[in-house]
């Protein structure tokens, strides 16, 4: 609630003597964004003017467009964002609390969208107030722990000022814990970090990110850092149609677009790279469009002649039949390239 | 009128607050300045090289990491100057372009003249702090 700044309450005249939660607030444990005036019990609020202020539908509607499917994660997302909204305009009323703790664990296989998700929710908090800038600063292990003794410490408390202000994601959490050996630098790295996200709230919100169970084993370990967690997102598995939606979705950021045959052919790619070893959602999705664009670009030139905008525009189903994923289940066949 | 150190930004003011301070951190930030902690109990205006508080700090967005660098040296040397620096990269600059007080010890007894009589009726002139007649770290202890 931008809680650094304190402002002044004014109290009109007739207003009434200040109420003990008015009083409060003057002594600056609260930001209003208008003077209160009036702190009875029938004070009104009214969430459209705070919407509006916020700007934050905007931004939550982005991510319900600009993301598919992870119905779960954007429902968590909605409920995280009403309780910030009603906490501020609980706050403008004089009812004042310790801000909730919105430390955040995002699980999920790679390529489910926790980075791209945590990127929004740092916006999401900026423009609730939650956080000061906004900003995401993307760590791992090897970002936070030093290589010898005094190393560490000032490593990570490094990393914890340019996160401040915003959201310190931590990209394979467990890593930062080594059950093998109890002298890990990573064990010097998770102790700062729980002191941060115990007594610096206001600061900076910390999201640890990385497979489920591996994660689940690391907060078994380190219950310190499991409780600090006020919200558990798993992200799930895209599914067949979803990776479709994404692949479109990335065509017409980039200005392309699948041939009806080529739609077909993705399906049938999607099917049989899903069940090979390796495969990251909507990571694959993309890389596989690259390559796929490599294909087209090789074959428009292969061709020559007068080249059309739609030929430009469009991706077609042997740009993607030729793929490695189709040879490979072939008969014999052994996978040579991409 | 105690004595009052006047060098960099700021100092012909009254001490700035913390909020105060944080508002010019969060000036020089968001002119993409990195920013240095330094201190001294030498406050000489020739000591243009204070010692520094850790590394300056890159990259930071809020002021809060800037504050808590400070705050630690406070800690650390309560009865030392201690100053924010913040430093200007970009070509054609590359220099300091905010530098001012945060911390002063709570009694300076500030700078005596002296004179001295050279060849030829000459005099040479200079400034001498009180404060470093005494060892350095025990400059200004109450
Ligand atoms: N739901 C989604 N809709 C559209 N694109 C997505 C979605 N999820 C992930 N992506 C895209 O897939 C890529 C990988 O996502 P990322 O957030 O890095 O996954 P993770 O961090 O879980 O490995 C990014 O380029 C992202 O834009
Ligand atoms: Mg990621």
């Amino acid at each position: 609630m931008a809680r650094a700044q304190s402002g002044r309450v004014a109290h009109e005249p007739g207003s009434g003597p200040a109420s003990p939660a008015a009083i409060q607030i003057c002594e600056g444990t609260v930001r209003a964004m208008e003077p209160v005036t009036a702190l009875a019990g029938d004070t009104v609020v009214d969430v459209t003017d705070i919407l509006q202020q916020t700007q934050v539908m905007e931004v939550l509607d982005k991510l319900d467009r600009e993301l598919v499917g992870l119905r779960p994660i954007k429902t968590r997302i909605r409920e995280i964002a009403a309780l910030l909204l009603v906490e501020r305009m609980r706050s403008t009323v004089g009812l004042t609390a310790r801000p909730p703790a919105l430390h955040m664990s995002f699980t999920g296989m790679p390529g489910t969208g926790k980075t791209t998700v945590a990127m929004r929710m740092a916006t999401i908090l900026h423009r609730l107030g939650y956080v000061r800038k906004g900003h995401l600063v993307a760590v791992t292990r090897d970002d936070l722990v030093g290589q010898y003794i005094g190393h560490t410490a000032p490593k990570t408390r490094e990393v914890l000022k340019r996160a401040m202000g915003g959201v310190l994601f931590i990209d394979e959490a467990y890593y930062l814990y080594r059950q093998e050996n109890e002298r890990d630098y990573g064990q010097e790295a998770i102790e700062i970090l729980l002191q941060v996200m115990e007594n610096q709230r206001d600061d900076l919100v910390v999201i640890l990110a990385g497979y489920k169970d591996r994660m689940d084993t690391f907060f078994q370990s380190n219950p310190g850092v499991h409780s600090r967690i006020a919200h558990h997102l798993d992200f799930p598995d895209y599914t067949p149609d979803e990776l479709l939606a994404i692949a479109q979705l990335i065509l017409s950021d980039h200005m392309y677009r699948f041939s009806d045959d080529a739609v077909i052919a993705f399906r049938a790619y999607l099917e049989r790279r899903m069940a090979m070893p390796h495969f990251s959602n909507a990571r694959s999705v993309r890389n596989a469009i690259d390559r796929t664009r490599l294909r087209q670009a090789n074959r428009l030139l292969a061709r020559g002649g007068q080249i059309t905008r739609d030929e430009l525009m469009t991706l077609e189903g042997q740009d993607i039949r030729v793929s490695r994923v189709f040879r490979q289940t072939e008969p014999g066949g052994a996978a040579t390239d991409a | 009128m105690p004595f009052h150190l006047t060098q960099g930004t700021f100092s012909y003011l009254p001490d700035l607050t913390d909020d105060e301070i944080r508002s010019q951190i969060e000036y020089c930030l968001d002119n993409d300045w990195p920013i240095s902690v330094e201190y001294t109990d030498d406050p000489h205006p020739r000591n243009t090289y204070w010692e520094m508080w850790g590394l300056p700090m890159f990259d930071l967005r809020d002021p809060a990491g800037v504050m808590q660098e400070v705050q630690a040296c406070r800690a650390a040397y309560p009865q030392h100057y201690i100053k924010v620096s913040a430093y200007d990269r970009t070509k054609g600059r590359q220099t300091t372009a905010l530098s001012f007080i945060v911390q002063r010890p709570s009694r300076d007894p500030g700078f005596r003249l002296d004179r001295q009589e050279t060849s030829d009726r000459k005099v040479r002139y200079t400034i001498h702090s009180y404060a470093t007649d005494r060892p350095a770290g025990e400059r200004f202890a109450e």
